[in-house]
This record gives structure tokens, C-alpha cells and sequence, in this order.
């Protein structure tokens, strides 16, 4: 629904790649997310319902693998308990790394 | 730095503070743990924190806390795609002392809790993520931390580490939770003028407003929306259970845009700029979801305990009570010299013939409920809405025939008796 390169809206902060613009990350250089079996996504998965609920767009199905945008991560927990395959090890990013909210 | 300490804190939110809080204030050696650059930037909340329960850990806290605004008006609008059926409350006794609750910014509410539990004497370390208790003889007798040389050891260890609660999971106190046990919420900060605030919320000066949104607010998936006041910005957002969003195939941030441009919201929110965009997710299985609460020298408390009570969107108060339960137990099993799984028994007992248990308790059933016969979401807001829309145009049809009319609108004799049914569930699950 959303272009890559156009930001589909009016209002500042609409598309999810403006929302997250909106943050700050102090990302790791290693990712706090892994996809076990990535045999899993490309045979077993068809929805691949991870990029769709994921808040923050983090999963994106590249054509036969699954691109996990940690920087951008929330650390939520909802792919490590909404994915159908139990196939997301999932941790928390190192001490003082990961997200930073600053109001909310 | 002691390697050991009396007692071991795990997340700076409002359980793990209000517990360090109460255990450095008793003379307790503790340490605070919180894995983020400081307490509150990991944490997530709607926003509305209730004075009784804070209160009871530091008195008069709102005349020195950041606290936002005290909400003098709670609103409850049922919404259909181009109108809703409000309800509210509002009352005067709610803007002077003690005050009911407030709004809050979690990142900056957090800071000064943490600030508070140091002034009584807890050690917060922060930018730490605990990976592990470590366990000896059955007994929890420490943890082990992503620092270098990162055991540190204590007589208890108090998991207050959030919803997803990996350190009870890894304790084998809960399993891994299923999406239809948790509510995947978004957020927005949106920068308004203070003034301006004011006008459209109907509010004086520094007063304000909650408006909770059910229905289409969330497409009729079970869950809720929010617009809370704050000084000079607006909280909006929405929740609803992360199975549903799987079962609707709906991106949580295109809800969020949904609920931001449906008419009955936007007049609300023009002109106010987002500043920030946030996810997390809300415990909401209740009572059936608590983990094991007690083991051998370990406590749960707040989210990671899943006490928070969904119907009243209520979670923090929970959190600071579990908090300092938690500590008063601590207190009286460091007297006895006793930290075994039946002397920290007391706190369990406490937190669940408390407040706490028999809300839990009472809406054991109503989130499985409401998941398990959409119709309330889906069909009876709607229907409330088209019988108002009714009873309210004025078109020259007499009232009576609009009353015929709402009631054929409801359907043939057994959806009646179905949609009687329901009430009466509804009543017995929330009675």
C-alpha cells in the first residue's frame, strides 16, 4: 500500500517509515533478532504475517529470504509470540542499546 | 560495586521502582537493574496514572513528579465508521486535591520515580540487561548480567522485568504466551498548543481529558482506542490483540493512521505535529495468564506477573502495588532469616486478596469473552449507533414507527433472543 520512496501521505509522520524517522536507536552492531530456519519463511510460511504486524516494518520478505531490520526494532516481543513457526529467537538488545523513548 | 547484595531488582518501571523504592527506604541493600539508557526509555504507556496507588509509596508525589494533567473528564465513545455514541463523565471533585488520576509521560515519569528510589538509598544500575537468575540448590541466589564479570548475588531476586517476562519463562514460572494473551498497542505523541487543548477538550486551564474509543476505532477487532491530554501534547492510540491483527492481516501503524483520520477524531487532532511513535505490547490474559509468582528466593511482579486489568485499562497502579507487597515481604522474610518459596508465600497471598487478585479475578473471562463472540464489536456498536442516528433525526416519522423501525433493524425473533444472550453473557462475565 505504501511506496518505498513516496511517502504516501498528507500529514507529517503518516507512512511507518516517517513514524519511525521520528526515533531514536542507539543500534547495536549486532542483531538482538534471528530468524532460526529461514527455510521455514520460504516453504512453510505463506503469509508471512510477521511484516504485517510487526510495528515497525522490522521484517521484509526479499524474494527467498526474510530481511530483519533490527536497528528499527521496538522490542515489542510480538514476532517471537505472533510468528506461526516459533521460529524467531528473540533477545533483548545489549545494555543501553536498542530504543529510546523519549516521552511516551 | 559489592558482589553481593540484601536484594536484586530487575526493570526500573513502576513495579521494580516502587519495590526498590520501599526496600532501600526499610535499609535494604538493593540494587535496581534497568537494561535501557535510563528508566522509562524501554516503557510504554497509554498514559493515565492513578494517584491512590503511587500515593501510597511516596505521599504528595504530584506536587514535585512531571505529571502532565489531572483528568477532571473520562469519555467512552462507541464508534461507527462516520459517528459514535459518547458517554462521559465529569466531575469537579476530580480537579482539586487528592485528585483521581493523572496523565503522564512514561520516559519522564520513570526518570524521576528512579531518581526517588536512589534518594532512599537503592543502587540503579542502568544500560544492563539481566539474562539470567542464577539458580543454585532450587534457589534463586542472583543473576547474571551482559556486563563483563556480570554475576551480582543477593538474598531475593525481584523480577519486575515487563511483559514479556523472559526471566519467569526461563524459571519455567509461565510458558511462552499465545497471541490471543497479549495486546499489541501503538502510540503517538502529537505536539499541540496548550490552549488550543483546551478549547477543543471543553477543559481550564491545566485540566484534562481521557477518551477511550471502542468499536471501529478498531475496525471491530476486540481492543481499544485512546486520546489522552497532556500539557502541551496529545497521546492517541490503539491496541487490540495481536491474534486479531494476524486474524485481520491488519499493519498496526495503518490502524493508528485509520483511527487518526476517522471524523470523529480528527477535529480532535488537527494541526498537532507527531513527535514520537511508539509499540508494546500489553499483557491481557488476566487472571488464567499469571505466571507462578513465588519460587525460592525470586518474586514476579507488574507486567511480567500480567497484572493489569483490561477492561479499566488500569496496569501501572497494579504494578507499584505488586511493587511494594513485593518489598514489605522481603522486609519480613530478611528478619527471619527465611527466603524460601513458602516464607515469600506472603506476598502472593497479599497481591491476590488484594485489589489486585480480585480485579483479576472478576474479569477473568471478559478479554476471552469479547475475543470469542465479536459480535459486540462488530454488530451492537454499529446497531447503538443507527438507533440513535434514528431516534434523534427529526424527518416527520412519528417516534413510535422509529421504535418499530430500530427494532426490525436488530433482525428476525432469533437474532433478538441471540443479541439478549449476549447482554446477559456480557453481564455475567463483567458482574
Amino acid at each position: 500500500m505504501m511506496g518505498e520512496t513516496q511517502p504516501a501521505a498528507s500529514a507529517k509522520g503518516a507512512s511507518i517509515e516517517e513514524k519511525q524517522y521520528l526515533l531514536r536507536f542507539n543500534a547495536d552492531t549486532q542483531s538482538h533478532l534471528h530468524v532460526m530456519d529461514t527455510e521455514v519463511c520460504l516453504t512453510s510460511c505463506p503469509d508471512k504475517i510477521c511484516t504485517v504486524f510487526c510495528p515497525a516494518e522490522v521484517y521484509k520478505w526479499e524474494e527467498v529470504r526474510m530481511h530483519v531490520g533490527y536497528e528499527g526494532c521496538h522490542e515489542c516481543g510480538s514476532c517471537r509470540i505472533g510468528c506461526p513457526h516459533q521460529n524467531i529467537k528473540w533477545v533483548y538488545p545489549k545494555g543501553g542499546h536498542g530504543i529510546v523513548f523519549r516521552l511516551g | 560495586m559489592p558482589e553481593k547484595f540484601d536484594a536484586i531488582v530487575v526493570g526500573a518501571g513502576p513495579a521494580g521502582t516502587a519495590c526498590a523504592y520501599e526496600l532501600a527506604k526499610a535499609g535494604v541493600n538493593v540494587i535496581l537493574i534497568e537494561r535501557g539508557e535510563y528508566p522509562g526509555s524501554k516503557n510504554v504507556m497509554g498514559g493515565v496514572l492513578y494517584r491512590k496507588m503511587m500515593e501510597e509509596i511516596v505521599p504528595d508525589f504530584h506536587k514535585e513528579a512531571p505529571i502532565e494533567r489531572p483528568i477532571v473528564e473520562q469519555r467512552f465513545m462507541m464508534m461507527d465508521k462516520t459517528s459514535a455514541v459518547t458517554f462521559s463523565y465529569k466531575g469537579m471533585e476530580w480537579a482539586e486535591e487528592p485528585y483521581n488520576n493523572f496523565t503522564v509521560l512514561r520516559a519522564k515519569f520513570d526518570q524521576w520515580f528512579a531518581a526517588k528510589a536512589v534518594e532512599q538509598g537503592a543502587l540503579l544500575l542502568n544500560e544492563t540487561v539481566v539474562l539470567e537468575c542464577i539458580v543454585e540448590d532450587g534457589k534463586v541466589v542472583g543473576v547474571r548480567t551482559d556486563r563483563p564479570d556480570g554475576e551480582l548475588r543477593a538474598d531475593v531476586v525481584v523480577l519486575a522485568d515487563g511483559v514479556n517476562s523472559l526471566l519467569a519463562k526461563q524459571l519455567g514460572f509461565h510458558k511462552e504466551f499465545r497471541p490471543d494473551e497479549v495486546a499489541l498497542a501503538t502510540m503517538e505523541i502529537l505536539k499541540l498548543d496548550k490552549k488550543i487543548i483546551e478549547d477543543r477538550f471543553n477543559l481550564e486551564e491545566g485540566q484534562g481529558c481521557t477518551i477511550e474509543l471502542f468499536g471501529d476505532a478498531t475496525k471491530g477487532i476486540l481492543g481499544t482506542g485512546f486520546l489522552y491530554t497532556n500539557k502541551d501534547t496529545l497521546s492517541i492510540g490503539v491496541g487490540t490483540l495481536l491474534s486479531g491483527l494476524i486474524k485481520h492481516k491488519i499493519k498496526p501503524y495503518e490502524l493508528m493512521e485509520y483511527v487518526k483520520k476517522h471524523p470523529m477524531i480528527r477535529p480532535y487532532i488537527q494541526g498537532a505535529e507527531a513527535q514520537e511513535y511508539l509499540a508494546h505490547l500489553i499483557p491481557e490474559g488476566g487472571y488464567r495468564s499469571m505466571p507462578k509468582v513465588v519460587g525460592a528466593g525470586v518474586l514476579v511482579a507488574g507486567d511480567a506477573a500480567q497484572l493489569v486489568n483490561a477492561i479499566h485499562r488500569e496496569g501501572s497502579n497494579m504494578a507499584m502495588t505488586s511493587g511494594r507487597l513485593a518489598a514489605e515481604t522481603i522486609v519480613a522474610a530478611r528478619e527471619r532469616g527465611d527466603f524460601s518459596e513458602a516464607a515469600l508465600d506472603d506476598y502472593r497471598k497479599k497481591l491476590m486478596s488484594g485489589f489486585v487478585g480480585q480485579d483479576l479475578k472478576k474479569y477473568k473471562d471478559a478479554t476471552h469473552h469479547f475475543d470469542k463472540f465479536p459480535q459486540y464489536f462488530e454488530q451492537y456498536i454499529p446497531m447503538m449507533n443507527r438507533a440513535a442516528s434514528q431516534m434523534l433525526t427529526v424527518d416527520g416519522m412519528p417516534k413510535r414507527e422509529k421504535q418499530r423501525k430500530i427494532w426490525r433493524d436488530i433482525g428476525p425473533a432469533k437474532e433478538k433472543i441471540k443479541m439478549a444472550r449476549d447482554l446477559y453473557r456480557a453481564w455475567r462475565v463483567m458482574k
